[in-house]
């Protein structure tokens, strides 16, 4: 397998949500490709569409969202359209999902083997010893005890919770995790052990992921590529340190420079501006509410992805 | 007067979970002696810092009167919270409010956003009428940037995540408390609307002279607007003083841990170092008799399992308890 082949590909891909006051455009002709090993980071703000781009590279989208077109493609073969009975054999074997606050994802009630055996009997053949076998290993790679085997959901921290999510996720082996938010609501240590978990079994599996995260600090730390999201629009996508370096949209400066700092004290930057009614956007750049550079030109056309250079695309008249 | 009494007094507060006599575990002890002054005058951000477990929510809870103390106690305007009356601990619930880490699920999802404000104003007679409520409502809107047109009539789901935290914001803000405790008020939002809710948090410190007890894990933003710090580990306070202080200069080596792994915004500079946690159970184990933090220190000694850690005086507001900074070696025993 070449390093360049991507796993992942979705192509123009827009998803509306159906509401009496109108359809909201949720994403906007999204583009966007994961190689295999790659990490790819979602940003934004919450609200921004990351998540139901996630959710619609599983084929999830709940009523009253629908893809309303494009296309995703899970190594080479598009799915927008397949029956629910060929994406079930496709979901978690192909394609696992960290879901958002994964460790209340757990049930309760039912004790952490048989969680993880559901899964895996629902998918393959494996049983008996082997399974518990399999279980077992999946809890080890994740840098669980083996107790944890035979323990209920809240017996565990937060972040032991998370990584069982994180084994789950890799038990079948997918092509591609989708990791919404996956540290969110941990504390700081504990992020990092679960940042670690994650970058750990990527390089042990090479599995490819899509993080989906508002941290731009801890995206610093585990992506492979950015892709900043706003308000159902693709605004910039480059490879971490180019976005770092040189970032180019004014609401990837806007994100980068939220991030607190803990070098130096500086004032907080409050961006004033709200973003416009997802139903109906206004004709231009979406960002044009909230920019400071704002000028004519964004407010009549709608700038699209260009590329700056290695690899490195930005949607914004500055760069048109 | 000479001396200003702290309208709040933390008193060597502590909590200690389960060891009942039918109890089979050990008894956990989720706070450790805290004591803490929170004085009317000067308004000021008091940050708790540390990881889930620590007793940051024990605290909070214990403050908001939520739950008894076990031995110390937490002083108001002079009277033991626990032995309050009636009508002094309803005083109480006005001056001191609190927001949630949580902003999704405080709602009652089958009430508007108006319920919220329309219930307070009843149960504490803010209001004579209709229209002065709904001033009253109005103008705590507006301190957060929230015009009440826009979401009074709406319900909770129909609100973004900063709105609503936001409307959290206002809602403690409308009964003018002298203390709110924010048990991490911005871990649930995304980046531009935590600036924006830390700004709220300033500007309700500065202009309305309310102290806020910021709960949080996030040293950064604590960093950003806290002026006194105090960092939990396991119920005990191992460092405390001025923020700047602590997060410039961290001494105790959990603190140093924990700003260590802050993931810094810059992909060149990736994490070096591989950190484990021992096992919870490790981490749990009780060793009331020393420093809470020896199972997972790099640099622990015989000395730290012999007694908790005295404070040491680094400056003029920071101290630290650990037995690093000791100044004088604990004699030794003879023979």
């Amino acid at each position: 397998m070449s390093s360049d082949q991507k796993v992942l590909e979705v192509h123009d891909l827009s998803v509306h949500y159906f509401t009496p006051g109108g359809a909201v455009i949720a994403a906007n002709e999204i583009n966007l490709y994961v190689k295999a090993g790659e990490i790819v980071g979602l940003v934004g703000e919450s609200g921004c569409g990351k998540t139901t781009v996630a959710m619609s590279i599983l084929q999830m989208v709940s009523a009253p969202g629908r893809i309303v077109g494009g296309e995703v493609r899970i190594e080479g073969r598009d799915i927008v359209n397949l029956p629910e009975r060929e994406l079930r054999k496709i979901r978690w074997r192909k394609l696992a999902l960290i879901p958002q606050g994964a460790m209340n994802s757990l049930n309760p009630v039912i004790k952490i083997k048989e969680q993880m055996e559901d899964a895996i009997i629902a998918h393959e053949r494996t049983r008996g010893a082997a399974l518990r076998e399999k279980v077992l290993r999946l809890l080890n790679d994740v840098g669980l005890p083996e107790r944890v085997y035979s323990m209920y959901p809240h017996e565990l921290s937060g972040g032991m919770k998370q990584r069982v999510c994180i084994a789950m996720a890799v038990a079948l082996n997918p092509a591609i995790i989708i990791a919404d938010e996956p540290t969110s609501a941990l504390d700081v240590v504990v992020q990092r052990v679960v940042a670690q978990t994650l970058l750990d079994v990527k390089s042990r599996l090479g599995v490819s992921m899509v993080m989906i995260g508002h941290d731009m600090g801890l995206q610093a730390q585990m992506v492979d590529r950015v892709a900043v999201m706003y308000a159902g629009n693709l605004m910039e996508v480059g490879p971490v340190e180019s976005i770092f370096e040189q970032p180019y949209h004014p609401y990837t400066r806007l994100l980068i420079d939220a991030i607190p700092s803990t070098k130096q004290k500086k004032p907080l930057k409050v961006t004033e501006g709200l973003t416009h009614d997802l139903r109906n956007p206004p004709p231009g750049c979406c960002f044009q509410f909230r920019c400071p550079y704002v000028h004519d030109e964004c407010r009549q056309k709608r700038p699209v992805l260009k590329e700056m250079g290695n690899d490195h695309y930005v949607a914004c008249a500055q760069f048109n | 007067m000479t001396i200003e009494q702290p309208i709040i007094s933390i008193q060597e507060a502590t909590k200690i979970y389960g060891g009942g006599f039918l109890s089979t575990s050990n008894p956990i002890v989720a706070l450790d002696r805290f004591s803490l002054d929170i004085f009317e005058s000067q308004a000021k951000i008091i940050t708790i810092a540390g990881e889930s477990g620590s007793g940051k929510t024990t605290l909070a809870n214990l403050v908001l009167g939520f739950i008894p103390a076990s031995s110390g106690k937490i002083v108001y305007k002079g009277v033991d919270v626990s032995t309050m009356t009636r009508a002094q601990r309803r005083t109480y619930r006005k001056e001191v409010q609190a927001i949630f880490q949580d902003p999704y699920e405080v709602y009652n999802p089958f009430f508007r956003v108006s319920h919220i404000f329309s219930m307070i104003v009843r149960h504490f007679n803010l209001a004579k009428n209709r229209n002065d409520a709904r001033a009253l409502i109005e103008d705590a809107l507006n301190v957060v940037g929230l015009r009440g047109s826009e979401i009074l009539e709406k319900y909770p789901h129909q609100l973004s995540g900063g709105q609503r935290q936001r409307v959290m914001v206002a809602r403690a803000y409308m009964l003018r408390p002298r203390l709110i405790v924010a048990d991490e008020p911005v871990s649930a939002v995304d980046a531009s609307l935590r600036a924006m809710i830390l700004d709220i948090m300033l500007k309700l410190r500065d202009q309305h002279h309310i102290s806020f007890l910021y709960i949080t894990h996030d040293l950064s933003t604590a960093y950003q607007i806290s002026d006194v710090m105090y960092v939990l580990f396991q119920g005990t306070t191992v460092e405390r003083g001025s923020t700047g202080m602590i997060i410039e200069n961290p001494r105790h080596p959990y603190v140093q841990q924990l700003i260590d792994s802050i993931p810094v915004p810059d992909p060149k500079v990736k994490w070096h170092t591989h950190i484990s946690l021992p096992a919870e159970e490790v981490m749990r184990m009780k060793s009331s008799t020393g420093c809470r933090f020896y199972q997972r220190c790099t640099q622990h000694m015989d000395l730290c399992t012999r007694s908790f850690p005295p404070y040491t005086r680094i400056k003029d507001g920071h101290e630290v308890a650990c037995y690093l900074y000791q100044p004088i070696a604990e004699p030794q025993q003879a023979g």
